[in-house]
């Protein structure tokens, strides 16, 4: 094994190495973002005022279809992928990921996805048109020809996805240092694990449901056709099915990240570690068992709405455990706003604050009232946005100096973080009242009463434009100017094996492993071989 | 460096290679599938692809002849496959799911039934609505002989179901004649597609105790029967699809039936392709002499892939053909 970098371009396209390829990943991820963004300001343009403005309403909808498709599938996951690739082995003493060359095959097949994806906007009869959700029969009998390279760029991101995980699953069953129990595993290990498990089990079925699509509309079946003895709805279970664990993929590993950053600025260790565990693991588990509450408008049997609601509402359980570990190690914690730290909080609380408006959404009587206007637009966005994209924020600013060496300009990341807080909040919050008061989703054009909250939504939404392009600018500076970091651990507080690495952390990391020894105090000592011990890493009370 | 335990490769250009092959595979398969289209794109990828995987799997071949493999790389192997497993039962559960829900719902909805009787046998407006309004006299039945579209325009449907199907004959017939009419199953197709897939589970349970015994070749001998018995499936599979197409009137645009039919049986069929490929190279690498008694990792992943799809097939064998 080659010590340093290889020279040139070829080391980005040839790598095998974990670092290399959370790079890829996470640049990749950004550039997603921004398109994705680019799309989502299209969008708010032509809803700033009522009337149809800017764009015919056939493109419009091509704009929220590939706006919710490049930042689900294209940024968010990604960006985790990325984090994962970076830290998983670094977290757990590993030389690497367990399958190196299949972690790169797994990130380059995404170019080319979103290179198809992204092409059919340029295609004859124009993008897939059907929402991101592309429901059947809009997706089937009605799309344009472009819904063909739409599944295929599925799958083949769908092959990303699995190879990706499986990739995980593997690094963090069969390659943990000796003595890195389960139970001793940092929680951003843990999210992940489970993560993958739930990505191997969902994007079959992805792949499944975009076949029926790809059979129907091209070689006569009738999965989805009632004429021939099928059903449209039988889409909608097929694709939520999957679709509602995927919500889970997006945010699991971000409640990883949060349990990572809360601690160390609070200088305190997490709070219930294991009940972070388990809550996790039941969070996965009822995650596959609620699909249809996207469905509560669809004629189900009332025995279905009923129990989709109550096993829905059960989800709050696990995650009011998570909420309240978090505040509670925050409780009398020695705190420091640093900017990971200020996204953490902001993330707690408006994570919370989506938590309930799906509270709301689950009351199947009430959902019919709120289904398909912008207050479930409003909901998905708070933990989406405040929640998986803000923790995504917080995890570059916090591993940022370990990766590069370098310290990013903090003022510069406090202002960044009030920008995108109040943005966020200006876009975001308007957009409930929207709902209730009845404003549909995915119209280009909406009636007068809307008009004075959307143009408020609008302003919001292009400042939180502008702090992502501060955000860009702060990462850039800091790779390239920012303060030199010699310290392998960066931040006071931080626990755990990445902060006995060198800093920057060198190219290749644990080639042997670390070796962990029990101090009389009955902490585990966790070294490196010719560095002294540290105490990297305190066993959670009732832990391990 | 000796000292290392586990195998990091150096970098290698393969995988962008491969993920070209994937990019272009799935571009030429869209344009392909378009109206006026052509397969020219995607044999260029497939071309590519067959030349990765070729080039790939030799290497992680080579890699294991020297010695690069230690124990632990082979568990991050053995868990690869066993997970990919996992992901292949979860596509197949999509489109089970997708017949279960058809059959036992969606199917009493459209005939103005209720589904499944949880509470009170009535069935609700809202089911019979669905019938009055949308599909007047069409009934609920399982396999749909009779789509909803030919109950109400006719000859003039474009959804027109199979004129046979390919259920257990016995179902013809009352239950008090089912012992005297057993002989009907001998030429059912399914029932020997069933035996062959099952014997083919033993005997390449048999090849692996032979090799882990060393006995090279019992093991070959074995190996080469369960290849063999994977091809006759497929032959039986292909009569079976053609006696559908030109004798049933069993296509795969006969309604709801024929799709799922053809989709789950369709999807199982190519997995025994890929499985039979598989178990195929194993045995070719048996026969150059790869395999130790220690090291079966190859041939342990196509086998285990052969158990998943053989499991698959009792799966169809119960809910499509038995009581399909
Ligand atoms: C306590 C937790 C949650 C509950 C009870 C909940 C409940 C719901 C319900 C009932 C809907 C359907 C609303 C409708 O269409 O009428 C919905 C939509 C949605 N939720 Fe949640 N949710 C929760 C958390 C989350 C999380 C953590 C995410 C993602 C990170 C998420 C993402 C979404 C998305 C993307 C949609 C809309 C999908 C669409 O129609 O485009 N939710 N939620
Ligand atoms: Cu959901």
């Amino acid at each position: 094994m080659a010590h340093g970098p290889a020279e040139g371009i070829t080391r980005w396209l040839y790598t095998t190495n974990h670092k290399d390829i959370g790079t890829l990943y996470l640049w990749f991820s950004f550039a997603m973002f921004l398109t994705g963004g680019f799309f989502a300001m299209v969008i708010r343009a032509e809803l700033f005022q009522p009337g149809v403005q800017l764009v015919q309403p056939e493109f419009f909808i091509q704009m929220t279809t590939m706006h919710g498709l490049v930042m689900v599938f294209g940024a968010i996951m990604p960006a985790f992928v990325g984090l994962a690739n970076w830290m998983i082995p670094m977290m757990i003493g590993a030389p690497d990921m367990a399958l190196p060359r299949m972690n790169n095959l797994s990130f380059w097949i995404l170019p080319f996805a979103f290179a198809i994806l992204i092409s059919t906007l340029f295609m004859e009869g124009g993008g897939p048109n059907f929402g991101w959700t592309f429901y059947a029969p809009l997706s089937t009998t009605y799309a344009p020809d472009s819904v063909n390279y739409f599944i295929f760029a599925v799958h083949i991101m769908g092959a990303s996805s699995i190879m990706g995980s499986i990739n995980i699953i593997a690094t963090v069953m069969n390659m943990r240092a000796p003595g890195m129990t389960y139970m001793k595993m940092p929680l951003f290990v843990w999210t992940w694990l489970i993560t993958a498990f739930l990505l191997v089990a969902v994007m079959p079925v992805l792949a499944g449901a975009v076949t029926m699509m790809l059979m129907d509309i091209n070689f006569g079946t009738s999965f989805f056709n009632a004429a021939g003895g099928g059903d449209p709805v039988l889409f909608q279970h097929v694709f939520w099915f999957f679709g509602h664990p995927e919500v889970y993929i997006i945010i699991l590993p971000a409640f990883g990240v949060v349990s990572q950053i809360i601690p160390t600025f609070s200088r305190k260790p997490l709070f219930g570690y294991s009940s972070m565990v388990y809550a996790t693991a039941a969070i996965a588990f009822l995650s596959f068992v609620v699909w249809a509450h996207h469905m509560f408008t669809v004629g189900m049997p009332i025995a279905g709405e009923l129990y989709f609601m109550y096993a829905t509402m059960l989800i709050a359980v696990p995650t009011g455990v998570k909420v309240f570990n978090w505040i509670t190690t925050m409780y009398r914690g020695a705190i420091t706003y640093e900017t990971p730290m200020l996204f953490c909080i902001a993330f707690v609380i408006l994570f919370t604050f989506g938590g309930f408006t799906g509270l709301m959404l689950s009351v199947a009587a009430a959902d019919i009232q709120y289904h398909d206007t912008y207050f479930v637009v409003a909901h998905f966005h708070y933990v989406m946005v405040a929640g998986a994209v803000f923790s995504g924020t917080a995890a570059v600013y916090y591993w940022l100096p370990k990766w590069c060496g370098r310290m990013y300009d903090e003022t510069m990341g406090k202002v960044q973080f009030w920008l995108a807080f109040i943005a966020f909040n200006i876009t975001f919050m308007p957009q409930h009242f929207l709902g209730l008061a009845g404003m549909p989703r995915r119209y280009a054009d909406y009636g007068l009463q809307f008009a004075d909250w959307n143009m408020v939504s609008s302003v919001g939404a292009f400042l939180y434009g502008g702090a992502q392009i501060l955000f860009l600018y702060n990462v850039v500076r800091t790779i390239m100017y920012g303060e030199p970091v010699k310290e392998a651990k960066v931040w006071e507080g931080a626990e755990g094996l990445e902060w006995l690495v060198p800093t920057p952390a060198p190219y290749h990391t644990f080639i042997r492993p670390p070796v962990v020894t029990s101090s009389a105090a009955g902490e585990d000592e966790w070294s490196i071989s010719g560095a002294t011990p540290h105490v990297a890493f305190k066993a959670a009370p009732g832990a391990g | 460096m000796s000292e290392e335990k586990y195998y990091v490769p150096e970098q290698s250009a393969l995988p962008i290679f491969c993920a070209t092959a994937m990019g272009v595979m799935a571009f030429g398969a869209a344009s392909w599938v378009i109206e006026g289209g052509d397969a020219k794109i995607f044999l260029v990828g497939l071309a590519l692809m067959t030349i990765v995987m070729y080039k790939w799997w030799s290497l992680v071949i080579e890699e294991n002849m020297q010695g690069l493999a230690s124990p632990q790389l082979k568990h991050s192997y053995v868990l690869g496959m066993l997970w990919f497993i996992f992901s292949e039962v979860m596509f197949f559960a999509a489109f089970f799911g997708a017949l279960f829900y058809v059959r036992v719902f969606v199917n009493a909805w459209i005939g103005g039934e209720a589904s499944v009787v949880l509470f009170d046998n009535t069935p609700t407006d809202a089911a019979t609505a669905n019938n009055d309004i949308l599909w007047p006299g069409y009934e609920r039945q399982w396999p749909v002989m009779e789509t909803p579209d030919q109950a109400v325009n006719g000859e003039e449907a474009i959804f027109k179901g199979p004129d046979k199907n390919m259920s257990l004959p016995l179902w013809e017939y009352p239950a008090s004649q089912w012992f005297s009419k057993l002989y009907t199953l001998l030429p059912w197709l399914p029932l020997w597609n069933t035996v062959i897939l099952l014997s083919s589970s033993v005997t390449v349970h048999f090849a692996h105790t032979a090799l882990k015994e060393g006995n090279r070749n019992v093991f070959l001998r074995y190996l080469g029967i369960t290849v063999m018995l994977g091809f006759f499936f497929l032959c039986l599979q292909v009569a079976e699809y053609y006696e559908a197409y030109v004798h049933y009137g069993l296509t795969l645009q006969s309604g709801i039936y024929g799709t799922t039919f053809f989709m789950l049986t369709g999807f199982h069929g190519a997995h025994v392709t890929l499985g039979t490929g598989m178990l195929l190279i194993q045995l070719i690498r048996g026969l150059k002499g790869h395999f130790s008694h220690e090291d079966q990792f190859g041939f342990e992943a196509a086998s285990w892939y052969w158990h998943f799809v053989d499991v698959v097939w009792l799966g169809l064998f119960i809910v499509v053909y038995i009581f399909g």
